[in-house]
């Protein structure tokens, strides 16, 4: 454990040393975990309707409303439906591995929430104890580890199908998430130096004073981005994306499998929403004008700010979706390899040079003349730098040519070329009834 | 070193029990792996191989070792490897002839090869120079935090290695990249330009799809019933009608067939 953690668990006595973990009787350990596994679940059930009803929101419509008080019993009846539907093995699928996919994807999901903190120091029954399942000297690693493990899941789930859409989707979502894993990983580092931890608990504790959203929030920026494109979640869900692949990797999925997918998928929401709570945002820490109340910041009370916290990146993702388009694969691909990678890279140099100089020169005035030099020798580089060459226009592109309709409005001398249904009027007698009577109708209609 | 030699000898059952667990299926995964006769059932088994060897690294105190080994192994090499496997369609199951000459025995020399390479370091690490266990065990080395030790050996005692091997990784991707790497004979077709051909082309308009018999896709154009005659309920009573002959064909002349002319339907436009 390093220095930092440890001075800052000596100041703030509502974090237990990550030794603790693991030496709690078993009873303990069993009811945290069934805790953690009704939560899931239950949030699972919780944000489906959510994400549905906030969409439908945006879109001027009410959502789900039949099933349940308000509609919030909507995803269950849906869940049960799915159990009892037929299900369905392609003539064409690899069988083992076409049923091990599904939980593949599932039960990684559950595992990375292990290590996630709910909330301070509790006492159950003369224990002391956190509100966290397990911690690890790795804790951070462990979810991406799991998280890695659950695109196992989405690939094999494409290739074992034995069918074009899916094996699309499940190729898709193995380039986008080894793209975006590493602007993930960048983004962390960040986090890791700042915390001097990898442990979740010793990271929340490391925020009892400042957030790293406010120290790190280009770190945050980035993160968010890769968790959207790693969760699969819009406007990066190319791996389903409807209009391209019908259901991308698991068009051939039915029933209960399909529903372990689909549980996945917002499990994992959940997971990179109560991360992004736990690294950036302070974790169960209260936000400051509460943190001063002493009710509001110890004991069971903060699992309240960790839950509503995660409920507002939740519904954040939600509003990604409602908001923006699906972005189109190469540019996708263009985004996280040439913009977030460099600029992660550039920003993590920056971040160790900062962290560097606040831990090792104690003279403020060395420290401006540190940030003087690097200053100029940055100024020199950008002044060296070959100014870049205007491109010629690429032959066809001028847009003078008016006969040819330029793009993208129409030539001013436009001729409108008679349309098919100005013929067929010019076709018919003018004493035509009807055609008459559908005038005078529409002429009555326009004044009143 | 009596002391240490004891820390050595204890094993605690629960990493007993780990080891006689995953031991064997690392083992059996093994196996299956170079047995299987389809690739990417191959590459499963491997990946379960890994997850074993994660496992054990947990159980002996190296959780940084464990959590690098699924990130890096099965994250990232297994799911490239999968992808390539993907990328070139190998689903169907590999014949067994031999394409490279004397490829068995040469695996064969290598693989014990390895297995003596592999034996002397541990012994060498492990045994002192008088015979006796030399080796600190694992509690020394995670005293300052299993991470922290490795962060510290890795970036003084070994820089030079780690140096190197990173250099050797940044080689070989350039090296890829410059072999990959195809030059472009003529500039890239813009989005503007592509939408520009579209305009000037004779169909700025999306063609219809296939399968689909009418000439035009417009909602007012009313689908054929099976004898070819036009299905009257196909078209929005409140839509002027077209023909779904061409409109520039003789015929296009609505005859008594025209929707609101029907009596019925009139008048639920007009009620």
């Amino acid at each position: 454990m390093s220095t930092l953690a440890l001075l800052a668990q000596e100041a703030d006595e509502r974090h237990l040393p990550l030794t603790s973990f693991g030496n709690e009787p078993w009873w303990l350990t069993l009811g945290k975990t069934l805790f953690v596994f009704v939560l899931l679940v239950l949030m699972t059930l919780f944000s489906i309707v959510f994400e549905r009803k906030v969409v439908a929101r945006m879109q001027q419509r009410s959502g789900p409303n039949r099933v349940g008080p308000g509609g919030w019993g909507q995803s269950l009846a849906d869940g049960l439906k799915l159990a009892f539907k037929e299900d369905i093995i392609p003539a064409l699928a690899d069988r083992p591995v076409y049923l091990l996919a599904p939980v593949l994807s599932a039960v990684p999901a559950f595992l990375a929430f292990s290590v996630i903190p709910f909330g301070p120091k509790v006492s159950v029954a003369g224990n002391e104890t956190a509100l966290q399942l397990t911690d690890l000297p790795v804790g951070v690693l462990w979810v991406l580890a799991c998280a890695s493990l659950g695109v196992f899941g989405i690939v094999l789930a494409g290739w074992s199908s034995g069918s074009t859409y899916p094996l699309l989707g499940g190729l898709r979502s193995a380039a986008q998430v080894i793209s975006y894993e590493i602007a993930m990983a960048l983004a962390l580092i960040a986090v890791f130096l700042y915390a001097g931890s990898l442990s979740t608990s010793e990271i929340v504790a490391a925020q009892s004073d400042r957030w790293f959203i406010l120290t790190l929030p280009l770190s945050f920026v980035i993160y968010v981005i890769a968790i959207t494109g790693e969760t699969n979640r819009a406007p990066f869900d190319l791996p389903e994306a409807e209009s391209e692949l019908v259901g991308g990797f698991h068009t051939e999925y039915t029933s209960l499998k399909f529903a372990m997918f689909f549980l996945a998928e917002y499990i994992n929401i959940v997971t990179v929403s109560a991360l992004a709570t736990t690294l950036f945002l302070g974790g169960w820490q209260p936000i400051w004008p509460f943190s001063q109340v002493e009710f509001l910041s110890e004991g069971w009370f903060p699992m309240v700010w960790f839950l509503l916290k995660t409920l507002v990146f939740i519904f954040f993702f939600v509003w990604l979706r409602g908001v923006l388009p699906r972005m189109r694969y190469d540019t996708f691909m263009r985004f996280g390899w040439k913009v977030l990678v460099p600029v992660g890279l550039v920003w993590i140099m920056l971040v160790a040079a900062a962290r560097t100089v606040a831990l090792e020169v104690d003279d403020r005035r060395d420290m401006l003349l540190y940030a003087a030099v690097a200053m100029g020798v940055l100024l020199v580089v950008v002044f060296l730098l070959p100014e870049r060459r205007q491109p010629d226009e690429a032959p066809g592109t001028a847009v003078t040519a008016r006969d040819e309709g330029g793009y993208p409005t129409p030539p001013m001398d436009l001729a409108v070329p008679p349309t098919p249904r100005s013929l067929v009027r010019s076709a018919v007698p003018a004493g035509d009834p009807a055609t008459s009577e559908t005038s005078d109708r529409s002429s009555s209609h326009r004044e009143a | 070193m009596p002391a240490t030699a004891d820390v050595l000898a204890v094993t605690s059952t629960g990493e007993a029990v780990t080891f006689w667990v995953l031991g064997p299926l690392a083992l059996i995964a093994a196996i299956m792996m170079v047995l299987s006769r389809n690739a990417v059932h191959a590459a499963l088994f491997l990946a379960a191989v890994m997850l074993s060897l994660a496992g054990l690294y947990a159980a002996q105190d190296a959780p940084f070792l464990a959590a690098v080994q699924v990130i890096v192994y099965t994250g990232a090499i297994l799911m490239l490897f999968l992808f390539v496997l993907m990328l070139v369609g190998v689903d169907s199951s590999d014949s067994l002839i031999e394409t490279l000459r004397g490829q068995r025995i040469a695996a064969v020399v290598v693989g014990l090869g390895f297995a003596a390479l592999l034996m002397a370091t541990i012994a060498s690490a492990v045994v002192g120079e008088d015979g006796t266990v030399a080796a600190v065990g694992l509690s020394a080395a995670n005293a300052e935090g299993n991470v922290q030790g490795i962060a510290r050996v890795l970036f003084t005692d070994y820089l030079f290695a780690f140096e190197i091997t990173s250099a050797l990784l940044i080689t070989a991707a350039l090296g890829a990249m410059v072999l990959a790497h195809k030059e472009r004979t003529e500039p890239r077709i813009s989005q503007r330009e592509l939408a520009r051909r579209r305009f000037t082309s004779e169909h700025p308009w999306p063609l219809p799809g296939p399968g689909v018999f009418a000439g035009t896709n417009s909602t007012a154009t009313p689908a054929l019933l099976p004898d070819g005659s036009e299905a009257p309920d196909s078209v929005s009573p409140v839509l002027e009608r077209r023909s779904a002959e061409r409109a520039d064909a003789p015929s296009a002349a609505p005859g008594g067939k025209d929707l609101s002319s029907t009596p019925g339907r009139r008048s639920e436009v007009e009620g």
